[in-house]
């Protein structure tokens, strides 16, 4: 069971290695991210939304759904520190 | 739970006059950048999560320079709790105060409805807003995690 457990883990692993070769090479002005994706946000944070930040509009507001399960992440982490551990009377 | 690992308290280390005076001269400075950081963040590098975590840091300092006892003195356990579900809650709630205004969910140019500062700058403002429920969880969920973690649980004797 072990030794098809690793296997399975080596060829998985094998598999994303192969995989990374199709990837757009560091920083390629032509790769999908940075024709139009980067663009729209560089271009648009002041305008869209007056923050010259464009890390802090790119996190609050056009990527703000994933930012919000971020802090539930944080928070449900909290809880379960608390829920498991802690004993106000011992 | 057994503690089978010493504690502080029997070692050969009293409480110290160097690192009480340090500590408390430390930690406004401390609070005081993490709710710069926070407040900052639209125009440095910083946010939510990075000034929540120098906040909580302060707590922790506190707690490993005199003794957990004095950190729950200044940040109770109950304001602890109710600023974590709070800092969510002001998040999830802009969330949903934007969509109940008739915009999408957390699309904050929708509360210009409630006072006409401008969709665009109701964005920015919005984003402040978020930002500081972050902080609010963070800066709770940092203290309480290692109170817990420290102590096994029980909030007596801290590292």
């Amino acid at each position: 069971m072990k030794r098809i457990a690793l296997i399975s883990t080596l060829l998985a692993g094998a598999l994303l290695i192969w995989g990374t070769r199709d990837f757009p090479s560091w920083g390629d002005p032509n790769a999908p991210a940075s024709r139009h994706v980067s663009p729209t946000y560089i271009e648009g944070t002041v305008k869209d939304t007056s923050i010259p930040n464009a890390v802090t509009s790119v996190l609050g507001d056009y990527r703000g759904y994933d930012t919000m399960f971020e802090t539930v992440v944080i928070f449900c982490a909290g809880v379960v520190v608390v829920s498991v551990l802690r004993r106000p009377d011992a | 739970m057994k503690k089978d690992y010493s504690l502080p308290q029997d070692r050969p280390i009293g409480p110290s006059l160097i690192i009480g005076t340090a500590v408390r001269v430390m930690i406004p400075f401390v609070q005081l950048f993490g709710l710069y950081v926070i407040a900052h963040g639209h125009y440095s590098p910083g946010g939510g999560f990075q000034g929540g975590v120098a906040l909580g840091a302060s707590f922790i300092l506190m707690a490993i320079a005199f003794d957990l006892k004095t950190s729950l003195r200044f940040f109770s356990i109950r304001a602890n709790a109710l600023m974590a579900s709070s800092g969510v809650f002001l998040y999830t709630g802009t969330g949903v105060l934007c969509a109940l205004l008739g915009g999408l969910f957390l699309d904050y140019s929708a509360m210009d409805a409630l006072l006409a500062l401008g969709p665009v700058e109701w964005r920015s403002m919005g984003v402040f807003i978020v930002e500081l429920g972050v902080g609010l969880a963070v800066t709770s969920i940092m203290a309480s995690l290692f109170w817990d973690l420290s102590s096994g649980g029980d909030l007596e004797k801290g590292l």
